[in-house]
């Protein structure tokens, strides 16, 4: 994984004067006395100051889950009127420090009937699969590992394979609860990759690129700018994404692959210790990706409500956007434990149901709407976006008001039983 | 499954060997192909330990895929011979053991079988006794709190077992404040020998007109008026919720008939669609001084409800809770009699003869049945289970389903292991 992260940071071509050369020039330079400037040479600064960074990328996105986990429960906690963990460290913000030292120690059990290389392999499959993911994303203006032009497309294919790790898990194990859990896991997936490749291809019709800088460039400027209002067609495009890739990580109300109360744990039943946390860190990190994803495409990615911190001047526009993309994407992170904590989760067929008949049909329909919205506005104009967002506006409010009807009817004859 | 496969193949082998020593031919052509009705069947053990099985019951899934061909439930983990026990023990030591059998409304359980055995004394003509007025309310008080913390357990359960976790902490917060409540009054939390033959416990005693007294019914008052608004908020946040709908409505009808032919109690019954509680039809101890009303089920066209499914079963407790609300009001308006808390009751010894009392817990009813041949000890205890007769439909209601719709149905039944083994 360095290897690929190194070389992706060589490739960088986006900016025309490459941000390293720039921070090297700019920031580093001035800071070395005089007689060690004259020997520096920027070349080696740069490869220096790349390496420096792909580390960091490396140590920090795995410390997500870790972050995730804590907030998981913390959120959780508030909902239910608890107060969560709070014994190991200040509120309990290292219990999952402490949980993953646990599981670290604890014993590594193969069942012995199980297919042993299967079994081996397959938290890996998920996690590298999972973290692979992050390569493509560009979390702020020069915050991208590798700046592939087709950045987006890489991403389906790579959390593709996760399925494959899923049945490897759930088939070696030699278990029917892990089994029912792998192959629910399978065809929910495979299922839900449908709606969301077909919503990624209204953005992709509207920016005409895969690669994920373009897609954001392409919504600089402000709220109005992002994709999600660009066309109402979009705005649909968006809920569906969002709602597929909650089936996609196998959250509630699509957690049916672990639902505890049915199958105990699903395809990872049989894991303990470090395996185990292999697929849980890998659930939060493939949790954190999907929001980032649904955040690049749709809510304009890194280009956003905060101000940039270029203003800063000099070097420090490395940070580019990064703390606006952060938070966005943190929204729907909080969105998706607030859905885990408040519904009940679907039956299988209902689940597929869901898919087949409702998402993968409207997903269809919204590539038809934005491929003629495209023909009549072939260009981005104020006005283009301002009919959007009026007939956004108006299906909203008509959605409330059919909706409200409807609960009201729903509420009038329910007392009399009382 | 691929080690099974491999077992039949070698079973099949060694049956052709066999063959092949024996006088006939072998005919390895036919005797290759295995005999599998069921191709795909998968048979799955699911418990005794299983998070939903609601304790250590034990079900022998036939599954083609997630569909459920056959649901056969095994039970006997939790037997204790609460019955043989029962044999060898004074009627005062067995209340501790009906404590144990429905755990999660032991008040009801101490009450059923004091009831019993109160029915059975009084068949002596030259003792005449008679349950003090304190205590026939303060049974009904707690016995009717009780039923509120039981259908709690019940909804939090439920609600955990079709996926959502949060109600079940709520639930667990307010049955905490019952629980405390519980304590105050006879010291324990979960199996609490309150209920007497002939009384209730006087070792922690709520004097009359004391402050302890006052204190308590304070602390009731507040809890109700706590609870009340809340039932509401439950149904907002899990009856209603269309999910929870899409899974519980329309699986698993049981018709009136099938209740009543499995012998189906309780709120199971009134799901269905039966209007019959013991409290109002046939009323023991206070009830028929009460006011309340017994929910039934009833079609819900809005959320596609029909009489029967697992929905409605889990409504009527929702709606019973109201009703407990109501009764406990009322008894709080009232204000507990004075008087003494126990009959004057020398020694339980009831005279020879048989009798066979039934009352209304919150998982249906409960029956004592007791053959006495005039020593302090029991001849015979028949304890009848509303979660055992209840937990038999669950073959029949189960068949074609999903293996999600088991978990749904063992909610909504609302079974606990203790009663159904004894």
């Amino acid at each position: 994984m360095p290897d690929i992260l190194s070389q992706g940071f060589f490739v960088q071509d986006a900016a025309p004067r490459n941000w390293a050369e720039q921070f090297v020039r700019d920031v580093l330079m001035p800071m070395l006395p005089e007689s060690m400037a004259a020997h520096f040479s920027v070349e080696l600064g740069m490869v220096l100051v790349m390496l420096g960074c792909a580390g960091i990328f490396v140590a920090v996105v795995p410390l997500l889950p870790l972050v995730l986990v804590l907030a998981e429960r913390k959120v959780a906690a508030r909902f239910q009127n608890r107060t969560g963990p709070m014994r190991v460290g200040p509120w309990g913000l290292l219990q999952t420090l402490a949980d993953g030292v646990k599981l670290l120690f604890k014993e590594d059990y193969i069942p012995p009937q199980g297919d042993k290389l299967l079994f081996l392999l397959a938290p890996y499959v998920i996690f590298t699969c999972s973290f692979a993911v992050f390569a493509a994303i560009p979390f702020g203006q020069n915050i991208l590992v590798s700046n592939f032009n087709i950045g987006i497309f890489y991403i389906m294919a790579i959390s593709s394979v996760i399925v494959m790790g899923v049945i490897m898990a759930g088939w070696s194990s030699n278990s029917k609860w892990s089994l029912l859990g792998s192959l629910r896991s399978a065809a929910q997936i495979v299922s839900y990759e449908i709606p969301l490749g077909l919503s990624i291809l209204t953005v992709v019709m509207l920016v005409e690129s895969l690669s994920m800088e373009a897609i954001v460039a392409n919504q600089a400027g402000g709220i109005s700018d992002w994709l999600i209002f660009r066309t109402p067609f979009t705005f649909f495009a968006f809920f569906i994404f969002f709602i597929s890739s909650i089936a996609e990580v196998n959250r509630t109300p699509f957690d049916l692959p672990e639902a505890e109360s049915e199958i105990v744990a699903g395809f990872h039943t049989e894991y303990s210790g470090m395996r185990f946390a292999l697929f849980f860190i890998a659930e939060y990190a493939n949790m954190f990706a999907v929001s980032a994803i649904a955040v690049t495409l749709f809510l304009g990615g890194w280009e956003g409500i905060l101000p940039d911190l270029a203003v800063f001047g000099g070097g420090f526009d490395i940070l580019g956007g990064l703390p606006g993309f952060v938070i966005k994407t943190m929204g729907l992170v909080f969105l998706m434990m607030w859905l885990r904590w408040t519904l009940p989760r679907l039956r299988v067929d209902q689940l597929m149901n869901l898919c087949w008949k409702y998402f993968i049909p409207i997903a269809f329909f919204n590539i038809l709407g934005t491929g003629i919205w495209g023909l009549i506005f072939p260009e981005d104009t104020p006005l283009s976006t301002g009919i959007s967002i009026a007939i956004i506006s108006i299906g909203l409010v008509q959605a409330y008001v059919f909706v409200g009807r409807r609960l009201g009817q729903k509420s009038q004859p329910q007392p009399s039983s009382a | 499954m691929a080690r099974a496969a491999r077992n039949r193949r070698a079973q099949n082998t060694m049956e052709t060997a066999q063959q092949g020593n024996g006088t006939t031919p072998p005919d390895t052509e036919s005797k290759i192909i295995e005999l599998k009705p069921f191709a795909d069947e998968m048979v799955v053990n699911m418990g005794p330990q299983h998070p939903s099985t609601h304790g250590v019951l034990r079900l022998e899934l036939k599954l083609e895929g997630e569909v459920v061909r056959e649901a056969i439930p095994h039970i006997g983990y939790l037997h204790r011979c609460f019955e043989k026990h029962s044999e060898n023990l004074s009627y005062p030591q067995i209340i501790p053991f009906t404590d144990r059998m429905d755990y999660v409304a032991a008040m009801n359980q101490n009450w059923g079988f004091c009831l019993a055995v109160e029915q059975l004394l009084a068949m002596d003509e030259k003792r005449k006794f008679a349950v003090p007025e304190r205590a026939e309310y303060l049974r009904v008080l707690i016995c009717e709190l009780n039923r509120i913390a039981s259908h709690l357990l019940s909804f939090g359960t439920y609600g955990m077992d079709i996926g959502a976790f949060t109600p079940f902490l709520y639930a667990f917060r307010d049955r905490e404040r019952l629980l405390l409540l519980f304590e105050k009054v006879c010291g324990a939390r979960l199996t609490y020998n309150y209920i007497r033959i002939g009384g209730v416990s006087e070792l922690i005693p709520l004097e009359p007109g004391s402050v302890t007294e006052q204190n308590f019914l304070d602390e009731i008052e507040r809890f109700l008026d706590y609870f009340e608004p809340l039932i509401d908020e439950y149904n907002e946040l899990l009856t209603k919720n269309s999910i929870f709908g899409e899974r519980t409505t329309g699986v698993a009808v049981m018709s009136a008939e099938m209740a009543l032919s499995y012998g189906a109690t309780g709120p199971n019954l009134r799901g269905s669609g039966v209007d019959w509680d013991l409290r109002r039809d046939e009323p023991y101890s206070i009830y028929d001084r009460f006011d309340f009303d017994v929910p039934v089920a009833k079609d819900v066209p809005e959320l596609g409800a029909v009489v029967g499914d697992c929905w409605s079963r889990y409504k009527i407790r929702m709606d019973e809770m109201k009703e407990s609300v109501r009764i406990v009001r009322q008894i709080l308006a009232e204000g507990l009699p004075d008087g003494p808390v126990m009959a004057n009751l020398k020694a339980v010894r009831p005279p020879k003869g048989e009798v066979y009392f039934r009352s209304e817990a919150p998982r249906g009813e409960l029956g004592f049945y007791i053959i006495s041949d005039g020593t302090p000890k029991p001849v015979r205890l028949k304890g009848r289970s509303p979660c055992f007769s209840a937990l038999s439909a669950l073959r029949e209601l189960s068949r074609g389903l999903m293996v999600a719709d088991i978990i749904a149905i063992i909610g909504s039944i609302d079974i606990v292991m203790g009663e159904v083994d004894r």
